[in-house]
């Protein structure tokens, strides 16, 4: 690599910028759809250099206000673009312990590299791609390092829930010294990194080799465990210094429209569940079944829609329609993940929305009305609010929808918790800069708090999280 | 020690029913009538829920009773003492409301007796008289008859085919007793949907209320897939956390039992594969 380096030393700041954005290597779509491997194959060590030279080194690096957790970002792509790794997953790790996931499933594109002055003049720097690359670079020459811990505190903290907020407090708390236990519900520990997002996107080894990290570490694991089922907060309280909730949002909403509850309407969380939790595509060597897919419809226009929709595709649909109510720039899916289900083949019908279903004798769904719409006036999302067109019904036959329209934050903890503050959509109200409830002793971050969010907003509010807790066990001041 | 999830015992009780003694101490040690677990053998596992049909907190231990009817039940059946289940998740769903109401009747159908046990002992010790009725379909397929004597007043037993108890349904004994004895001040019916459908239709004219408890297929058990949903009193409602159990006149059967058989097909596929490998591995065994 030190060649390939060699070759970008003599380059001119105007030839710097001629440098095309290195195009990500991936799986034809022909080929992909038929398999749940990872689509983006991800840069060679020549793509990463050379792509890391395109980067001008700002004086003032507008892409690290970009960044939710301030990765110094121009510090690593320079090690990348001078060959050497080492140093740039060191620079990286200082701020992001789980660049390999974030390098994938962040939406960069709304975030650094919407920032990224060469935007202006060309295309910014692919600094998910190389965030990815490092990070893989990393555990692939099994370089991954333990984190040095600090000495024991005699201190114990309880952390409900294994998603990336869960898994962010953990890594620092245990590093602080303290004694750390993780409590998931699920039999696998990663929360919607795990169950939701799929393995073509965001491969379940790469999950795991995280957890087992945090596991060397000393963290302490404890799966198919129900917080508010099996314990209360309040009896985690009387064990443990502080009590982390990063429980997420896990509650599925449906739209309540006539015939939701015929057999082949899932929600994305199910559908998602069955095939990445439980592995139903490959049912009958795995015991969960899913249902012949058949026609599918797919309802929103968020990642988890688009995920819904290529694992359909993936599981042999005949076809997948994606039908969401507003037009294709109010998306909040990332547009490379539109595009992946362009390429698949999954037809958009957007400006529409369905308002019934009907089934066959069996109750098995057969057919959806949907409505043609139409954006009026922005609604207090700033975006257009959609309003139906009067008379514009019509029919697309299905056998299998899949309702994929958001989630609210999961009410075990709170309704199990009564003197915690909830706010009017169920999320527990914390402090973002420190994580503190209104209960004393008890922090929580992540989806449980921002409703569905984002990977690297999650972390970003453990990080501070962490910190609050690590503050209130070495002062006891709330 | 066992081992957590540790099989202690496993019993047949009746044709293609097992009595299953577990060691799970925590969950052993909160859970309360009503409440189920989520079950999975192995890595390849599905998530299946139990009732659970009794726990001693003091020795850790929980009773399921399991009736085969597909692969994974028909594989726990041939786990063995020492045998250790991959996880158990709960104690899920919430408890049954206890009080002393006064007279309940407890009406249990096939393996739905299971569930109705917990809820007989803990409605006996809250001070209710419990007139217990009991209907399978054949004698060999009565389950649990000492345990549900111990805790009741009363029992009525009923066989589709005459050969134990009374012949006919839960459903005549039920509106004998009603006819006879007057307004009982609460009803608890658990057994398949049918069942249940039938013994709601029973008691409506007289308006007494009824409770049932219903077994839709499950994942997670903590309300995040909506694969449990059911409609009560027209609303949706997640069976795992607004449940098991629900005001029986408010229920949807009819969905709920078209919602059973969503995945029929891929069951009997499955159930099959089972049957065929595992004969070939007792007679290789032999
Ligand atoms: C399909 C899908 C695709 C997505 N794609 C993207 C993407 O591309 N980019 C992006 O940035 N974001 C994406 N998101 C959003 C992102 O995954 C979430 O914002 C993030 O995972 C939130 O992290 P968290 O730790 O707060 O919660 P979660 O990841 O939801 O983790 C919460 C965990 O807590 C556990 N839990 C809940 N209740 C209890 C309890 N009582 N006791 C014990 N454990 C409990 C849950 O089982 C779960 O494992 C996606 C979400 C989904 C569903
Ligand atoms: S089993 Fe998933 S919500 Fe009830």
């Amino acid at each position: 690599m030190q060649e390939i380096a060699a070759k970008f030393k003599e380059i001119t700041p105007k030839e710097r910028v001629k440098i095309p954005r290195q195009p990500m290597p991936q799986q034809h779509p022909d080929k992909r759809v038929k398999n749940f491997d990872e689509v983006p194959l991800g840069y060679t060590v020549e793509q990463a250099i050379t792509e890391a030279n395109r980067c001008i080194q700002c004086k003032k690096p507008s892409c690290i206000d970009g960044c939710p957790v301030h990765i110094n970002i121009p510090e690593f792509i320079e090690f990348i673009a001078k060959g050497n790794f080492q140093r740039a997953i060191e620079s990286m790790k200082k701020y992001n312990m789980l660049p390999a996931i974030c390098g994938r499933v962040c939406p960069q594109e709304e975030q650094c590299e919407a920032t990224c002055v060469l935007k202006h003049r060309s295309e910014p720097v692919a600094i998910g791609r190389l965030e990815r690359f490092i990070a893989d670079w990393e555990r692939d020459h099994g370089k991954i390092a333990l984190p040095s811990l600090a000495p024991p505190s005699g201190k114990k903290v309880a952390v409900v829930g294994s998603g990336p907020a869960g898994l962010t407090v953990a890594t620092d708390l245990r590093r602080s010294g303290h004694e750390v236990t993780m409590f998931e519900a699920f039999h696998a520990p990663g929360g919607v990194l795990f169950y939701g997002i799929p393995g073509f996107r965001l491969p379940k080894r790469i999950v795991w080799a995280e957890v087992k990290i945090l596991q060397k570490m000393g963290v302490e694991l404890k799966l198919s465990h129900v917080v508010g089922k099996l314990g209360t907060v309040d009896s985690l309280l009387e064990e443990y210094g502080a009590v982390f909730i990063g429980t997420g949002a896990g509650l599925p909403y449906f739209m309540g429209i006539p015939g939701e509850n015929l057999t082949g309407i899932y929600s994305a969380n199910e559908f998602l569940t069955r095939n990445n939790l439980m592995r139903a595509f490959e049912f009958p060597t795995y015991d969960t079944p899913i249902v012949d897919v058949g026609r599918v419809a797919v309802i929103g226009g968020g990642n988890v829609t688009m995920d819904s929709a290529r694992t359909a595709l993936r599981l042999g649909a005949e076809k997948v329609y994606n039908i969401y109510r507003r037009s294709r720039v109010e998306m909040p899916a990332r547009d490379e993940e539109i595009e992946r289900a362009e390429e698949e083949g999954v037809i958009f019908k957007l400006l529409h929305n369905p308002v019934r279903y009907s089934g066959d004798e069996n109750g098995r769904v057969k057919e959806m009305e949907c409505i043609r719409m139409e954006l009026g006036e922005p609604d207090e999302s700033g975006r257009r609010r959609p309003v139906p067109i009067k008379g514009s019904e019509f029919t697309i036959d299905v056998d299998t929808v899949v309702v994929a329209i958001g989630n609210s934050p999961n009410p075990l903890i709170p309704r199990t918790t009564p003197d915690i503050k909830v706010g009017s959509h169920g999320n527990i109200e914390a402090d973002t800069e420190t994580g503190k409830t209104s209960k004393k002793g008890v922090f929580a971050a992540g989806d449980i708090v921002l409703g569905a969010a984002t990977v690297i907003l999650a972390m970003g509010h453990a990080r501070n999280a962490a910190s609050g807790i690590n503050e209130y066990l070495q002062t006891g001041k709330w | 020690m066992p081992q957590n999830n540790e099989i202690l015992e496993n019993m047949r009780i009746a044709p293609e029913v097992n009595r299953y003694r577990i060691y799970a101490p925590d969950i052993a040690n909160v859970r309360r009538a009503g409440q189920f677990v989520i079950i999975r053998i192995d890595d390849h596992g599905e998530r299946i829920p139990l009732t659970i049909a009794d726990a001693d907190p003091d020795r850790g231990e929980l009773i399921l009773i399991v009736q085969e009817v597909g692969k994974t039940t028909a594989h726990l059946a041939t786990l063995k003492a020492g045998d250790q289940l991959k996880d158990i998740i709960g104690p899920l769903g919430s408890p049954t409301h206890i009080n002393n109401f006064g007279t309940v009747v407890i009406v249990g159908g096939g393996i739905g007796i299971a569930p109705c046990y917990p809820i007989a002992k803990a409605m006996k010790k809250a001070g209710n008289h419990i007139v217990t009725i009991l209907g399978a379909r054949t004698k060999d397929l009565l389950i649990m008859e000492d345990e549900m004597r111990k805790t009741s007043d009363e029992v009525n037993i009923c066989t589709d085919d005459g050969s134990y108890g009374a012949k006919g349904l839960v459903t005549d004994l039920l509106k004998n007793y009603i006819e006879e004895q007057g307004n009982p001040d609460l009803c608890v019916a658990i057994g398949p949907v049918i069942m249940m459908k039938f013994v709601v239709e029973t008691l409506r004219p007289y308006q007494i209320p009824v409770i049932v408890s219903l077994n839709p297929i499950m994942i997670d058990g903590t309300g995040m897939c909506g694969g449990c949903r059911v409609e009560v009193g027209g609303e949706t409602k997640f069976v795992c956390v607004d449940g098991p159990e629900f005001d029986g006149y408010a229920v949807n059967f009819d969905l709920l039992m078209r919602r059973l058989t969503l995945y029929r097909k891929q069951e009997h596929e499955a159930y099959e594969l089972f049957k065929r490998s595992h004969r070939c591995q007792i007679e290789a065994e032999l």
